[in-house]
């Protein structure tokens, strides 16, 4: 794993292929939190488990939500999946998240450049800004761009086994999501905490 | 005994006896002693964060994890949030815990609180947000324990506005 802190080189990939990747090595236990839009509709795309969670609005929380389920169980994994146009409305999290440090906690951000589900904007971070270097200024300092698909794979697993809270980062394409979640918070929710263990399936 | 504790204690008094244990907070003069004495007890993980949507989304997935907790905020800090308590809190049903310190009124020296002051209640009412303004320290237990227990009852959302009535609000100092 090389220490990567530019997008410079890095392979442009796809977000439904990374996220297949990732659930497919994730135990039953490993929670997974995502983002507004295309991040969550391709978690979903890629097959359901009991704990994911899928964010239908407010945007910018999905690691603010995955942080508040790292510290409430500091014994399971969490993973938060983030776009790059969401993560922009929300970058004092990443402060936040390195103060606090805590253990379990991987964050992985998909780069596109664009508010894709919006129609394709740009974002102002597109010109020059690197989500990587973003992050490691906030404090987390292992923060990495994934060069390919092998690299991420391995990016994720080092990160989950470095005992600090980490972003990853991916280029990716602007190809739309494979599907789209069934938009019922309440089951969401309700599905959630039953993978977490914190509630029994009715 | 309840008479004697000033409200900050009341306050924390009545969260730990609740189990409410995660507590991020936008600072706030008038909440510093609560924030202080937060920090102090080791029951609870209370902390800053950059923004008060950011706190939300953390107490959230705190209560989705099996912990509850609540957020401090002032006024102004409320005004960020109304998209975040319409996607999120309300919609997922997620029982919300929220303090706000009360500035925009009873001695306001600055416009822009006293106007922000104005949006807060009718937010608040629009997504049917239960809400109390806690005037008289003799009230503060009984509403904050009962309204909690409410809202982790019913899977909704509750705010506690702390008026200067209260807390003695924030004076102009110039």
């Amino acid at each position: 794993m090389q220490d990567r802190i530019t997008a410079a080189n890095t392979k442009t990939m796809n977000r439904f292929e990374l996220t297949s990747r990732l659930v497919k090595r994730l135990d039953e236990q490993t929670a997974v939190v995502a983002g507004i839009g295309n991040t969550n509709f391709d978690l979903w795309a890629a097959g359901r488990r009991p704990a994911n969670f899928y964010m239908l609005g407010s945007m910018g929380l999905a690691f603010p939500i995955a942080l508040g389920v790292a510290l409430a169980q500091p014994q399971r994994k969490v993973i938060a999946l983030e776009g790059d146009g969401s993560l922009l409305m929300q970058l004092g999290c990443l402060t936040t998240i390195a103060m606090l440090s805590p253990k379990n906690l991987t964050l992985i951000a998909f780069d596109n450049g664009i508010y894709q589900i919006t129609g394709g904007q740009k974002t102002p971070a597109q010109s020059g800004a690197d989500i990587v270097a973003v992050a490691r200024g906030a404090g987390l300092a292992g923060s990495a761009w994934a060069a390919d698909e092998a690299d991420f794979d391995g990016l994720i697993e080092a990160a989950l086994a470095s005992g600090k809270p980490t972003l990853i980062a991916a280029r990716i394409d602007s190809e739309a999501a494979r599907a789209t979640t069934h938009r019922d918070p309440v089951q969401i929710r309700e599905r959630f905490m039953v993978g977490l263990g914190v509630r029994t399936a009715m | 005994m309840s008479e004697k504790r000033p409200w900050d204690q009341v306050v924390l008094d009545t969260l730990k006896q609740n189990e409410v244990r995660l507590v991020p907070y936008v600072p706030d003069k008038v909440l510093g002693s609560l924030i202080t004495k937060l920090h102090a007890d080791p029951a609870f993980t209370t902390f800053p964060t950059a923004r008060e949507e950011e706190a939300v989304g953390i107490v959230s997935g705190g209560w989705m994890g099996g912990v509850r907790g609540a957020v401090l905020m002032q006024t102004s800090g409320f005004a960020t949030l109304a998209n975040a308590l319409a996607s999120l809190a309300v919609p997922y049903q997620i029982p919300l815990i929220m303090f706000v310190s009360e500035r925009g009124t009873l001695g306001e020296f600055n416009f822009g609180q006293a106007l922000v002051c104005r949006t807060m209640r009718p937010v608040l009412d629009s997504l049917a947000i239960e809400h109390h303004t806690i005037t008289d320290i003799d009230a503060l237990e009984f509403i904050v324990d009962r309204s909690i227990k409410q809202a982790v009852a019913t899977q909704a959302a509750v705010t506690f506005i702390l008026s200067p009535l209260l807390t003695g609000g924030k004076v102009f100092a110039a």
